[in-house]
């Protein structure tokens, strides 16, 4: 019954399992980033990444169609330069990020629905919006195991100068020079990880797999190292959780793992350890000391 | 007496944001192992002068000669609450990011750079306390680890913006007593205070500021009545439409 449930849909089709890879090396990548922009308070910065990203992706498919490369290209592309653009104007302006990132990716957003309301079909269109991971091919699957490889081994390397950075930005400015650069690199992070969550949710989604594990691991430790494995376990779990409800429903893959994640956010808040409601309106007696 | 060469040295500088003077025209020069206070109103350009020191604000005019010192070689504490106290990290791991200029980006910490570590946290009262998120530190505590920091950085010369605003007196003696100890050891000080008592107590040299230079010299001669009158007149005003300084000299030379 539970076998039926819970594993049969992966042992008896492929593309479950191919998904299931999809989501692994995704999740992996991706919520380390998320837990990283949480701390920076730039949470709402991936979300309007994603929308950056858009055009690049419409001018990739405007040229070659629903090709793969092409609207990862164009995505990487037109996400890397609003990264570069805001980061640029706000550190060498009064301007702060914030401000110069809203500017830069509402420019890109009108780029891009521009461009898909000329060429596109509606159903070009949901495709985009919502992504498809039930119909991953292989090369879909290479591409993002290469992304999250790639995430990972650069988050290794900017890992003392970013956290550093993320504490006492001002104490890294006088000891090196690897904030910006280590700044930088942490964006085209973001983005690699958007372009690889926009082929399985869609751009409207695929910040989901960033935020909301990071947002779920917050309730549960107040340490660094942990909160990032917490944070890769929870979209592990929305992942896998995901598929087995789109399965057995009929919830579409995207939402569903969204949905899943949803609620271990939800779950995280009510019973968190670290500040969830419950702990905060019952905190049982004081300590001694 | 052989004197002491000189570590830094300013050159008529002026430093300020977007045009308007913070400190105009500046002439003088600090000896190595010298321990200087930095005195003046609100407003007066000690901490514009501090970040110029280090190198996060470069001068509208005018040249710092470094002599050889890297501005990277000096520790600087700036007024406190730039850190971001929600960061998840322990006590052991901020302070031990000081040790950066050894380990850089890639470099582990071993067992040696454990035991300084220790000793730091010794050095400021904090033992006990290296596995405590940073969020969970009194403003005291904060201080103490930040000087921790200091500590490790190992630096010839060490700049700290009122290092003890808002201390109990224990903790400022104690984190005074540091301060002193650095400059037994050899290490350039440079101190932004508010308290002129420990001034004259503990620094032999003093720096007055009121946008421009007041004084600067020994303590005794530096904070005459005079001198502190001069400073308080200071004006604060910041105008806007200010014409382009026309001044030829430094306002007073050390």
């Amino acid at each position: 019954m539970l076998y039926d449930a819970l594993i049969a849909p992966f042992v008896e089709f492929e593309f479950m399992r191919r998904a299931l890879a999809g989501i692994v090396a995704l999740s992996i990548g991706a919520a380390p980033i998320g837990v990283f922009l949480m701390l920076r308070r730039m949470s709402l910065v991936g979300d309007a990444m994603a929308h950056a990203i858009l055009p690049g992706a419409a001018l990739g498919f405007l040229v070659s169609g629903l090709n793969l490369f092409a609207m990862t290209f164009g995505g990487l592309i037109a996400g890397f330069t609003v990264a570069l653009a805001s980061g640029l104007v706000a550190r060498s302006t009064e301007t702060k990020e914030d401000s110069s990132l809203a500017a830069f990716y509402l420019i890109s957003l009108a780029v891009g629905v521009t461009v898909v309301s000329i060429r596109g079909t509606n159903i070009d269109l949901l495709h985009v919006l919502f992504g498809n991971i039930l119909a991953l091919d292989d090369t879909t699957l290479l591409v993002i195991t290469f992304n999250a490889t790639i995430t990972l081994m650069v988050l290794a390397a900017i890992y003392r100068p970013l956290v550093i950075e993320c504490v006492d930005p001002l104490f890294l400015r006088t000891v090196s020079r690897a904030g910006g650069p280590a700044h930088l690199a942490f964006l085209a992070l973001v983005v690699i990880n958007l372009v690889n969550g926009f082929h399985a949710l869609g751009t409207l989604l695929a910040v989901g797999l960033l935020v909301l594990p990071a947002g779920i691991a917050q309730f549960w430790t107040r340490d660094l190292s942990p909160m990032i494995a917490f944070a890769i376990g929870a979209a592990l779990i929305a992942g896998y959780g995901g598929l087995v409800l789109s399965f057995h429903t009929k919830v579409p893959s995207g939402p569903a793992v969204i949905l899943i994640a949803a609620v271990l956010y939800v779950g995280s808040v009510l019973f968190g350890r670290v500040g969830g409601l419950i702990q905060r309106l019952f905190p049982g007696k004081h300590l001694e000391a | 007496m052989l004197m002491p060469p000189d570590i830094l040295q300013f050159d008529d500088v002026t430093f300020g944001y977007d045009r308007h003077p913070a400190v105009h025209h500046l002439a003088g020069k600090i000896r190595s192992g010298a321990l200087i206070a930095v005195v003046g109103p609100n407003g007066a350009g000690k901490s514009t002068l501090l970040r110029g020191i280090v190198g996060l604000l470069k001068p509208l005019s005018g040249t710092i000669q470094r002599h050889g010192l890297n501005p990277r070689d000096i520790a600087y504490l700036p007024q406190s609450a730039e850190i971001d106290r929600t960061f998840p990290m322990s006590v052991f791991d901020f302070v031990a990011s000081g040790l950066w200029r050894s380990t850089g980006i890639f470099g582990g910490i071993g067992g040696k750079s454990r035991a300084r570590i220790a000793k730091a946290l010794g050095d400021v009262s904090l033992t006990g306390f290296e596995n405590r998120p940073i969020g969970t530190l009194s403003g005291g505590q904060t201080q103490r680890m930040l000087f921790a920091r200091v500590l490790l950085q190992d630096a010839r010369m060490i700049v700290l913006d009122e290092p003890f605003n808002a201390l109990d007196s224990k903790t400022s003696v104690d984190l005074l007593n540091l301060v002193l100890h650095w400059q037994a050891e050899g290490r350039t000080v440079l101190a932004a205070l508010h308290d002129m008592e420990m001034v004259r107590a503990h620094f032999p040299e003093t720096l007055l500021l009121a946008r421009g230079l007041v004084g600067w010299g020994p303590t005794a001669q530096v904070l005459t009545d005079d001198n502190l009158a001069t400073a308080r007149q200071m004006c604060e005003a910041f105008d806007t439409g200010a014409a382009a300084c026309e001044a030829a000299t430094p306002s007073r030379a050390a």
